[in-house]
């Protein structure tokens, strides 16, 4: 079996040691850091993505093989350029203000950095100004906000009103979810898509990404 | 009556199935060894880093009433309503885990033990949950050596941001029931912090006054329809 396909396997089964000591055998070889990153960990939680959405395996599972992904990451990182790992887009992740629930924010980070994005997480209880200045900081092409009560919600209004008023809405997508969100309270505040869980997160952040890059090219 | 009562952690503990279930794991399905351990370790961490404390305290009918109420934001129709005004007794209740499990949760995620983390955040919702079961036998029994309960009486827990009752009920029942005294503080959104903590009223009363059909205008969005479940356990 090749070195990355080794890779793939053992990151499939959420095996961190074993993901972390090939992908250093990779690159002593002479494996590329992006080719490993690419075709063994990017490509093997595509692979355990699939199989969640195919019910083939579950959440704790999935999450096993993130960690095992993040070993390998931690790796590669100090091999690139100011060790910036390359991306497909930079996502600014948070639970909005007066809300505290952020697992379901965070199982969205996870997902999102394993299909090769980079996710700045800014945590909960994060006010709309922070959203923007974050964005701005970051040069983000996409904000995710999460919120778990109905009160909340609104936070997420004044995000997108605020993306509106500063004249960034075409070059930053929104996105937004949490039990009480809906597709139709999505549109009614303006935000660009809205997700039921984690691993639909990924499809509609990708498609939003694609998005930006089509009119901006790959830096907005 | 007005009580902070110490539940031991022993009586919280979900079963493994519970905390699989509530991951969307299928029942039955079989575990690699290395979740098993790793969920044994998860309810190690929830024995080390929770301290569950309740308060509990008695009001009357027309006090409710009033509380109720809330900041006229209800459903204009809810079954708590039809059922509360039948009650042979009433009681609010809070409930918290305590700050060190959330901070626990949260340390396992920042170095990256994404499962683990999730299985003890599993297992503190669980548990946070079944704490209103736990605080419900509580009061059957103080009725009971009150001689105001019997084999009829069946008691079950309603929470403000559920079935009609609008969350922000839960600035009166803070205001009636200060359960800031065991560590609980409510902020401007109506959430508690520590976030694993619940609050609500234990109704007492005829098994029969909690039977109701799951047929208001908000059921249409409920995910669950768990009140039908509850009814049925109650009545069995
Ligand atoms: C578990 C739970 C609890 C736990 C704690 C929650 C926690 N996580 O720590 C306990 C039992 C303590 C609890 C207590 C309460 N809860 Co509660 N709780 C839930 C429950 C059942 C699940 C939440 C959860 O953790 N889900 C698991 C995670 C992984 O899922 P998730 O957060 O939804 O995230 C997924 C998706 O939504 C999506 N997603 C999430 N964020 C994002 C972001 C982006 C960008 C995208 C794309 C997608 C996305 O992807 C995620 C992964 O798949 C929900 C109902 C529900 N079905 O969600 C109610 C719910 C949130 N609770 C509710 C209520 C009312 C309460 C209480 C106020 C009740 C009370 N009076 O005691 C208290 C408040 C607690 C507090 N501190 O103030 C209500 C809120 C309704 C409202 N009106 O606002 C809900 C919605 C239940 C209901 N009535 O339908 N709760
Ligand atoms: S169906 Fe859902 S919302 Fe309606 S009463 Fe039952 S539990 Fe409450």
């Amino acid at each position: 079996m090749g070195r990355l396909a080794e890779i793939l396997n053992h990151l499939q089964q959420g095996n961190s040691e074993m993901v972390s000591n090939l992908t250093r055998k990779a690159i002593e070889e002479g494996i590329s850091p992006k080719e490993v990153l690419d075709r063994a960990l990017i490509e093997g939680m595509n692979i355990v993505g699939k199989k969640y959405g195919d019910h083939e395996i579950f959440l704790p599972e999935v999450l096993l093989a993130a960690k095992a992904m993040y070993a390998g990451m931690d790796v590669l990182k100090p091999l690139f350029l100011k060790e910036e790992v390359p991306h497909r887009g930079r996502i600014v992740i948070g639970t909005v203000q007066g809300d505290l629930h952020d697992i379901g924010k965070n199982l969205v980070g996870i997902m999102l950095k394993g299909a090769g994005f980079e996710v700045i997480d800014l945590g909960n209880d994060v006010p709309p100004e922070m959203f923007i200045e974050a964005v701005k900081r970051e040069k983000a092409m996409v904000i995710g906000m999460s919120a778990l009560l109905t009160t909340t919600m609104p936070v997420m209004g004044k995000v997108v009103e605020l993306l509106r008023q500063e004249g960034l809405q075409d070059r930053v997508k929104t996105i937004i979810g949490g039990a009480p969100v809906s597709k139709e309270f999505a549109q009614e505040i303006g935000a660009d898509a809205y997700s039921y869980d984690s691993a639909n997160a990924v499809k509609s952040v990708k498609e939003l990404v694609d998005e930006v890059k089509e009119r901006y090219g790959g830096n907005p | 009556m007005r009580e902070i009562i110490e539940i031991p952690l022993s009586e919280l503990k979900p079963e493994r199935e519970e905390v699989l279930k509530a991951q969307g794991v299928p029942a039955g399905r079989e575990q690699p060894e290395r979740l098993r351990h790793l969920l044994e370790e998860a309810m190690e961490i929830f024995f080390q880093s929770s301290h569950p404390r309740a308060l509990i305290s008695e009001l009357t009918i027309p006090q409710f009433e009033a509380l109720y109420k809330g900041e006229g934001l209800n459903a204009p129709r809810t079954p708590l309503e039809g059922i509360f005004r039948k009650a042979d007794g009433l009681a609010l209740f809070a409930f918290t885990l305590g700050r060190g499990i959330g901070e626990r949760i949260n340390a396992l995620f920042r170095t990256n033990e994404f499962a683990l983390a999730n299985f003890v955040d599993s297992i503190a919702s669980t548990a946070a949950d079944k704490a209103i079961d736990l605080l419900a036998h509580f009061y059957l029994r103080l009725l009971s050596k009150r001689g105001e309960a019997n084999s009829f009486t069946g008691i079950l827990g309603y929470s403000p941001g559920y079935c009609g009752w609008h969350i922000s009920g839960q600035k009166r029942l803070f205001e009636f029931l200060h359960p800031e005294v065991i560590g609980i503080e409510l902020l401007d959104s109506f959430l508690m912090r520590p976030l694993k903590s619940i609050s609500g009223v234990l109704v007492a009363g005829r098994k029969e006054i909690h039977q109701f059909a799951d047929s208001y205008p908000f059921c249409n969005q409920c995910p669950t329809h768990s009140c039908q479940e509850r009814i049925r356990k109650l009545l069995s």
